[in-house]
């Protein structure tokens, strides 16, 4: 494994978006998943955190976002608002991102609650969200052309439908993914990958975890060259994970 | 009164007994002829049923709470361990009472589970709840902890004497505010212990740990050095509530234990605070120190086997904060290592809680063996810790004999997971003295 005596290639900052209320279910592991890859690519990762009420870093090169409780999404509210002109013109621009349960929701245009509620999202993504009676919960294998299968774990309640111009990230093979109806699973626009996967979604999935460290460093460095890393124990883990029940 | 039910019962319990089977038919049975079977046989205890909830530690507060009221003189009742659900208290009572269902206990002390608590305190409004806290475990059930967290309030709002609540856990100290009767009872801990013990907010490092609270406990871990504790019991009245009213004074009581593990200790805390509730102004206090000097780990929690001449110990884990406080409170140096992760219903499917536990610790001196349905999940899990791992086998009696004869000259410790467990009781049971649970 590459080390800390290698010569770094670069330095690659990993902003975190709210880390203490939209952290939930392992959300950390797909932090220190990009930490870990970055440094065995042979980069710097430095790991930034945007709290609610913190100025909005401009010096970053990707950005993650996890899930967290209702009362969690509340608190987050007003900061997301303030910061939607500038996520959206990073997501135009082409900014990697991985956007998990909770935020995934909200980066897209509403989230209506079971009693009628209506939260606003942040409109990056054209998509809508319905609180649902049931929890959608369990082991998912979902399938697309770009990353192969797509090992995780849902466990939402909100149910989102993809508005007609945006692909989903994959399709559900095992579990329900976006909701009970289609077969969707996540979102994927421009570079970000969008997706209610736990599990974490990026160890047992580092193909995503590579496609994102790549757009980072090719948009900073304008090429990137990968490292050399030994994925058999996210392999196993993969085909071990494939045959659980739901 | 419906002594043909309790008859049928006790005989379908006998029945499953000898067949080897589970404790939960005879429980369904009773149920089934006779649903008011089970709140006959607790109404009218001489100090009513205590309900012992939360996410961990349920297991070995509920023992140490049962031994310090008996180390006090009363006859308790309580469902050992495994059966933490209602059926499993149906069950356990039918071992108990009479021809005519009556009970000859003064308490009753029980340990269940959030959501068959709820079912639970409908059926037997407790006169005592102590609600440990609210963690981050079995998700894929009770879908977020803030639902946790109101089914830890329905408990407490059907309490009718005494709510014994965790200082230290928003969630559970935030439940005062929702009960409408019942006095309110914290237990708590210093100021210097605070970071040993996140609550579920604070697992993540960097959300930093919130300051200490200004609401009074009447027992508080001072400090803790090993398998020593110091707590501070308020005033002298043993009274609780007027203590706290009056502002009166903490004496300081130092206790060495025998059971392991820093979380323990913080449960022993809970577990005073709750006999204290009890017997109020009654409780003899150096009598209830004895008792909690003596209690002994709860099976699976810190327990200790012998194979072939070496401690093996077994720390069980089941959510991020336990697994967390198990190599907090287990030093790995001079020890070999084995993890065992199973994802069946009992263990939860989700792996994801993983990703929240730092395994630093055991940088140092690595895992021997990694095992269970899940041991690709967790060999990965450590790889990303830069943990180093000697053998991935999920076969866990084959794992088991590997890490058994590979490590011949050293004491041992596996983190399981409840199924996992199990399966590793089972099997060194073939090899060593090992205590049976039904
Ligand atoms: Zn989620």
């Amino acid at each position: 494994m590459p080390n800390g005596t290698a010569i770094s290639k670069g330095t690659i900052r990993v902003l975190q978006l709210y880390p203490r209320e939209m952290n939930i279910y392992g959300d950390w592991g797909n932090v220190l998943v990009l930490k870990q890859r970055l440094t065995w690519h042979g980069y710097t990762p430095e790991i930034l955190e945007h709290n609610a009420g913190d100025p909005f870093p401009d010096d970053i090169d990707l950005i993650i976002g996890g899930g967290g409780q209702d009362s969690g999404q509340l608190v987050i509210q007003e900061d997301l608002q303030a910061l939607a002109p500038t996520l959206r013109a990073l997501a135009e621009d082409g900014f990697p991102m991985l956007l998990i349960c909770g935020l995934y929701q909200l980066f897209g245009n509403f989230f209506r609650t079971h009693d009628g509620g209506v939260i606003p999202g942040i409109g990056v993504l054209d998509l809508e969200t319905r609180g649902g009676e049931k929890r959608l919960i369990g082991n998912v294998v979902a399938t697309s052309t770009e990353f192969g299968d797509i090992h995780g774990y849902e466990n939402h309640s909100g149910q989102t439908f993809l508005g007609p111009g945006l692909a989903p990230l994959a399709t559900v093979t095992k579990g329900e993914g976006n909701n009970a109806g289609d077969q969707h699973e996540g979102a994927r626009y421009r570079n970000i990958v969008a997706s209610y996967l736990h599990g974490s979604l990026l160890p047992k999935n580092p193909a995503i975890a590579d496609f994102l460290i790549r757009t980072a460093v090719e948009r900073k460095y304008g090429s990137f060259e990968p490292g050399v890393i030994d994925d058999s124990l996210a392999e196993a883990a993969r085909r071990h994970a494939g045959a659980r029940p739901r | 009164m419906n002594p043909l039910s309790v008859l049928v019962g006790k005989a379908v319990r006998r029945a499953s007994k000898l067949r080897g089977g589970g404790s939960a038919l005879p429980g369904l049975v009773v149920e089934r002829l006779d649903p008011g079977f089970m709140g006959r046989a607790l109404t009218g205890l001489k100090h009513g049923v205590v309900v012992v909830s939360g996410t961990n530690g349920k297991t070995t507060t509920t023992k140490m709470v049962v031994e310090l009221l008996e180390g006090q003189g009363l006859k308790v009742f309580t469902n050992r361990t495994g059966s933490n659900f209602t059926r499993g208290v149906a069950a356990a009572l039918l071992g108990e009472v009479d021809w005519r269902g009556r009970l000859d206990a003064d308490i009753a002390v029980l340990e269940l589970d959030e959501a068959h608590a709820v079912h639970f305190v409908r059926l037997v409004p407790p006169r005592y709840s102590l609600l440990l806290n609210v963690l981050r475990d079995q998700l894929d059930r009770f879908g977020e902890i803030d639902a946790t967290t109101r089914l830890l309030e329905t408990i407490a709002a059907a309490t009718t004497g005494a709510v014994i609540l965790n200082r230290e856990d928003p969630r559970v100290a935030g439940i005062a505010a929702s009960i409408p009767t019942a006095d309110v009872v914290y237990f708590g801990l210093d100021a210097s212990l605070r970071s040993t013990f996140p609550n579920d907010d604070e697992l993540r490092g960097a959300a930093g740990i919130a300051p200490a609270s200004a609401l009074r406990a009447d027992v508080v871990l001072d400090q803790v050095d090993g398998n020593s504790a110091v707590f501070l019991l308020s005033g002298s009245t043993a009274d609780p509530t007027a203590d706290a009213a009056a502002g009166a004074a903490f004496e300081s009581v130092h206790v060495d234990l025998r059971l392991r593990g820093v979380y323990n200790i913080f449960n022993a805390a809970a577990a005073l605070a709750t006999a204290r509730a009890v017997l109020g102004a009654a409780v003899a206090k150096d009598a209830l120190i004895a008792s909690l000097a003596a209690v002994e780990p709860a099976f699976g929690r810190g327990e200790s086997l012998v194979v072939d001449g070496r401690a093996l110990e077994l720390v069980l884990v089941k959510n991020p904060s336990g697994f967390r406080l198990g190599l907090k409170s287990f030093d790995p140096s001079g020890c070999a290592t084995m993890i065992a992760i199973n994802d069946n219903y009992a263990d939860g499917r989700d792996m994801s809680w993983l990703w929240d536990v730092d395994f630093d610790s055991l940088g140092l001196d690595g895992v021997d063996v990694v095992s269970g349905v899940r041991a690709y999940d967790m060999a990965l899990r450590l790889k990303y810790d830069d943990v180093p791992v000697r053998a991935v086998e999920p076969d866990l009696p084959a794992a088991l004999k590997e890490f058994i004869s590979g490590n011949a000259d050293l004491p041992k410790r596996i983190f399981c997971t409840y199924t996992a467990m199990l399966a590793v009781r089972r099997d060194l049971s073939k090899i060593t003295k090992v205590e049976v649970v039904s």
